[in-house]
């Protein structure tokens, strides 16, 4: 079965993002697809590889992009909810007059239809949120 | 669901339903959770729209945000109308627990029980909470 996630919530202050991983690998583990994970509200932090957890700690953003390498899957942060929490790629940055940027190896930006689109494509749409 | 569906011919129509249950202000989901219906209309799809707990908190009239220096977005639901998107269900008892009625309300709705509300839920392809 083709599977898309959406992701509502940010890394350590909230178990649905580590839910939403949990339940991919162990979808992928049993032969379905996840075709791709959209990250929206405090979600898209799950995106930036500026994180520095504890070393004794899951690392919930490298934990992403490895899975998505591993299984290409598009992972897929919010551009509106991204820029209002500072969240920018190489582009953006630059389009924005930012000295910075923080987008994670494996995710990428892209707008609101790319989660209408993934609910239209997969046979499942599973939201991990509050 | 997607297995009697073609892509190819451009005409996949799907039944979406986008649950509120938050209130409009003292969290993001609310106003965020409007962008995604806005931009799911450019999608062709059976777009519903659900008010459940404090989310029907959503549609009250006179709301004046001045002094939470938060945009009022609540016209916005006015506008659904010209997007086509003119499913709006709301919880009775969500309503009545809250001391709202129907006449509270901006927008013209069906209100309906939770099991009424369960069954319009079971009917979806893809259903999104905010």
């Amino acid at each position: 079965m083709k599977f898309a996630i959406m992701v509502s919530e940010g890394p350590y202050t909230h178990q649905a993002t580590d839910s939403a991983y949990q339940f991919a690998k162990a979808a992928i583990a049993k032969g379905h697809e996840i075709t791709r994970v959209f990250f929206y509200h405090d979600g898209v932090n799950n995106g930036t590889r500026l994180t520095v957890p504890p070393q004794d700690d899951r690392h919930v953003v490298n934990r992403w992009s490895e899975i998505a390498t591993q299984n290409n899957i598009d992972l897929v942060i919010c551009i509106a909810a991204a820029q209002r929490r500072g969240l920018l790629d190489e582009n953006e940055a630059k389009r924005q007059g930012k000295d910075a940027n923080n987008i994670a190896p494996g995710f990428r930006i892209s707008g609101l239809g790319q989660l209408v689109e993934a609910g239209i494509q997969s046979d499942r749409l599973v939201v991990f949120g509050d | 669901m997607s297995d009697d569906m073609d892509f190819e011919e451009g005409g996949t129509i799907k039944k979406f339903m986008f649950v509120n249950r938050k209130a409009p202000y003292g969290t993001i989901y609310a106003l965020e959770g409007l962008e995604v219906v806005l931009i799911s209309a450019a999608f062709d799809q059976d777009v519903s729209l659900a008010f459940v707990d404090d989310g029907v908190f959503q549609l009250v009239k006179g709301q004046k945000t001045d002094g939470v220096e938060m945009k009022n977005f609540s016209p916005t639901y006015r506008a659904l109308e010209g997007y086509d998107i003119e499913k709006l269900y709301v919880d009775r008892e969500s309503l009545e627990a809250r001391g709202l009625t129907e006449d509270d309300l901006l927008v013209d709705v069906q209100v309906m029980s939770a099991a009424e509300m369960g069954d319009m839920m079971a009917q979806q392809d893809v259903v999104i909470s905010f």
